[in-house]
């Protein structure tokens, strides 16, 4: 047995090692935007994580309470700016619940085949970035690229713009779909299922992908509704929530899907449940497709400028990340009151330091990942 | 066999070594700047993109291009760094690299000088390659910096055992074969030499899994490129750097890479030897050689656009668990056969034996994935309602 001198004891008494600080963003490539996180660091180890978030802040509700109910769309369609059409989906059910406004059929098929799309658009990106973030070298981006631009082909045929396409009005539809659009859809569905298919082959199919994320913080049921989490972060836990079932909008009850769930609650299975809800998407649409109505798509009782009475309403959607509310108030007028929005991704975000404190900092990058935000819809 | 017995032209020895040293100094730099238009291209295309089309013909110019950029843009000091081990940090990684480029032969009589113990050099001064990176990592006054040289550290520190092991099986075989002095070498002409008939990868695919995967650590390369993650640490040791002392860390990178693929083909696949013989011309020898020394780096290009990257924790369990047992595991079942004088298809059997064995262990570490069956169940609608 070695005797320790009393001078080297006390080196090694000395020799404390010193917490440092790791700032991550706003400025850096696997924060998804704008989000900045300090990382308190004990050598690879994180032990404290705050963040900060703000950097896009638009003032979206106060610029909604300021404008007339028509021209607050293109505020809406920015926040989660992966999915326009969904968000402005939940807008327009709460400008229509608080004025009482019918919506034709068909434009409901039209708003729900859309939102499903903006679904898989946003689910192709977060498994692209996702896999960039697991380190795959750009490969998993591109292939969620080359899907996303099919779409994104699609919503310019249908609305003229691509990202931002301001198509849903309160009351319906801006425009009725172009002529022969059922042969495009079934062909972007054949190639939106393609795509899945080569993110199987090539993220889960992969053995590094798997060690890295299989048992990575798990979290439980009860946490995860403590935490107020919702979306595919919830429904990883195993519990079935989902707003599309639990509390059915727009024509949901018509249709059948199922709700995949996960077990652990663990970064695989986020990416799990996100993979087999892709698949239930392209399910949705092609029954959209095939009990799409004739008829008008847009309500034609609508007077030029909306002016609701007094009244408020809550809707509950389920956006591309989770619950998607909108609070609405109106006092009379052409403006709402007060409309605040319930965002998915800052609610899920406020589980991240629980997540990430007490794992390395690549797996920190990884976990971050795997909560799928989008800063519009975190700053508003 | 004549082993660079002549000086060229008759020139004096000195005259001779400083040509030879500027032709293999102008020849990789030219292969540098090929292998990052080659990398881009080949990237590319397994991105289903085009790559650099617009530079010259089909995009051939872009490297130099880049690399005139790069030599007139703004060389950046930060105000916290320590200045003479910042700026001498990409010297200090080049300059091991530059010295093994001088112990490879490229062809029977091309390269710089031939050593009696080329073998050992090389990997000795490979081993130096740490000592530039971890000035950048600490001299840089940054912290992502600081992770990426620790990293880099521990990375290369624990992957230098199993590769050097790897290249110990080798010499153990080359120590059985008898060179024409009647002895074993660690030459690595005569380990060339010696594989004119069949290339050691046949008698030793462990030991060359075992050397791959320990190469694509040592160059920093995915499924590895921990040091350098750019998702996590912006570039690691090199974040700080910009211009030409961040072109010197980039000419190491692919200049090293193409050294590895030189040493890796000469010692594995046969280099200038197989399969047209000893006695080809030094042109078919050449040839052979780069071509060998591409297929490796294409290897590295189609690994590196396929695999996520490991965990820190999980590269070092790697190395010490599953690298380091089996490369002992090589070693000891050449020893077997070499002493006992069993024939030598026993050894390529073992190897093979045991390179199946390493496959199996990385592929059995993922395969326990339940959670895949949950996108099989909900692929189609029959699936049970939750």
């Amino acid at each position: 047995m070695t005797v320790w001198p009393e001078e080297r004891l006390a080196t090694v008494d000395s020799f404390n090692t010193v917490d440092m600080t790791i700032n991550v963003g706003p400025q850096h490539p696997a924060t998804h935007g704008v989000f900045r996180m300090v990382l308190t660091v004990d050598g690879e180890l994180v032990v404290d994580c705050e963040p900060y978030i703000g950097y896009l802040h638009r003032g979206l509700e106060k610029l909604t309470e300021n404008h007339d109910y028509r021209q607050s769309m293109g505020w809406w369609d920015r926040t989660d700016y992966l999915a326009g059409m969904a968000c402005e989906f939940a807008y327009c059910m709460a400008v229509e619940k608080l004025g009482n406004i019918q919506v034709p059929e068909r434009a409901e098929y039209i708003r729900v085949m859309m939102a499903e799309l903006s679904r898989l658009l946003s689910h192709f990106m977060f498994f692209g970035a996702f896999g960039a973030d697991v380190g795959s070298f750009g490969t998993s981006f591109v292939y969620a690229w080359r899907e996303r631009e099919r779409i994104y082909d699609f919503f310019e045929v249908v609305a003229g713009d691509r990202m931002f396409p301001t198509y849903f009005r309160p009351g319906g539809l801006q425009m009725d779909l172009p002529e022969g659009y059922e042969p495009l859809v079934r062909q972007l569905l054949g190639s939106l299922e393609q795509g899945l298919e080569d993110f199987d082959g090539l993220l889960t199919g992969n053995e590094i992908f798997v060690e890295r994320c299989r048992n990575l913080s798990p979290m439980s049921k009860e946490r995860a509704i403590n935490l107020g989490m919702s979306g595919p972060m919830i429904r990883a836990t195993g519990l079935a929530h989902d707003i599309r079932k639990a509390e059915p909008y727009s024509i949901y009850p018509n249709l059948k899907f199922n709700i995949p769930v996960g077990k652990n609650g663990d970064v695989f299975d986020r990416f799990m449940v996100r993979m087999a809800e892709a698949y239930q998407s392209i399910q949705i649409v092609k029954q959209c497709l095939d009990l799409m109505p004739g008829g008008l798509v847009l309500n034609p009782d609508l007077p030029k400028t909306l002016r609701i009475e007094e009244g408020e309403c809550y809707v509950r959607t389920e956006g591309t990340k989770g619950e998607y509310g909108v609070y609405g108030m109106a006092r009379g007028g052409n403006k709402p009151y007060r409309m605040k929005l319930r965002s998915p991704s800052f609610c899920n975000l406020s589980a991240l330091k629980e997540m990430v404190v007490g794992h390395y900092v690549a797996d920190a990058i990884i976990i971050l990942g795997s909560l799928d935000i989008v800063l519009g819809e975190v700053d508003k | 066999m004549m082993l660079f017995a002549d000086a060229l032209f008759g020139l004096p020895n000195w005259i001779d070594a400083i040509i030879r040293v500027v032709l293999v100094i102008l020849s990789m730099t030219l292969v540098v700047i090929y292998l990052t238009y080659g990398e881009r291209k080949v990237v590319a295309r397994f991105q289903q993109r085009l790559g650099p089309t617009e530079t010259g013909p089909a995009g051939l110019i872009q490297g130099i291009a880049d690399a005139l950029k790069l030599v007139t843009k703004e060389d950046i000091r930060p105000k916290n760094a320590d200045r003479w081990v910042f700026e001498f940090a990409p010297y200090a990684t080049f300059i091991p690299v530059l010295m093994m480029l001088m112990a490879l032969p490229f062809a029977e009589d091309w390269g710089v000088r031939d050593l009696a113990l080329g073998m050992f050099y090389v990997f000795a001064i490979l081993g130096l390659n740490i000592v530039g990176i971890l000035m950048a990592g600490l001299g840089s006054g940054n912290k992502y910096a600081l992770l990426g040289g620790i990293r880099a550290a521990a990375q290369m520190v624990s992957y230098e055992i199993p590769l050097v092991i790897s290249l110990l099986c080798v010499a153990m075989i080359t120590g059985a074969e008898k060179d024409m002095n009647g002895t074993g070498t660690l030459n690595l002409n005569a380990i060339t030499a010696f594989q004119e008939t069949r290339p050691y990868i046949v008698l030793q695919p462990l030991a060359f899994l075992i050397f791959f995967t320990a190469m694509l650590s040592e160059l920093h390369r995915a499924p590895f490129d921990i040091p350098v993650a750019e998702s996590e640490i912006v570039g690691g040791c090199f974040v700080e750097y910009s211009g030409i002392r961040w072109s010197m860390f980039q000419l190491t990178e692919y200049a090293s890479m193409w050294g590895w693929s030189v040493f890796g083909s000469v010692v594995f696949l046969g280099g200038w030897a197989w399969p047209f013989g000893v006695d080809a011309h030094w042109s078919i020898q050449l040839g052979t050689t780069l071509v060998k020394s591409f297929l490796f780096i294409m290897l590295i290009f189609w690994v590196r656009t396929t695999v996520p990257r490991l965990r820190i924790d999980q590269l070092m369990s790697f190395c010490w668990k599953v690298l380091l047992p089996m490369s002992l595991v090589q070693m000891l079942m050449n020893g077997f056969i070499l002493v006992y004088d069993w024939p030598q298809e026993l050894l390529a059997l073992t190897s093979a034996l045991g390179a199946a064995a390493l496959v199996a262990i990385i592929i059995r570490r993922a395969m326990r994935r339940p959670s895949r069956d949950l996108v099989g169940t909900y692929k189609t609608l029959g699936a049970p309602a939750q």
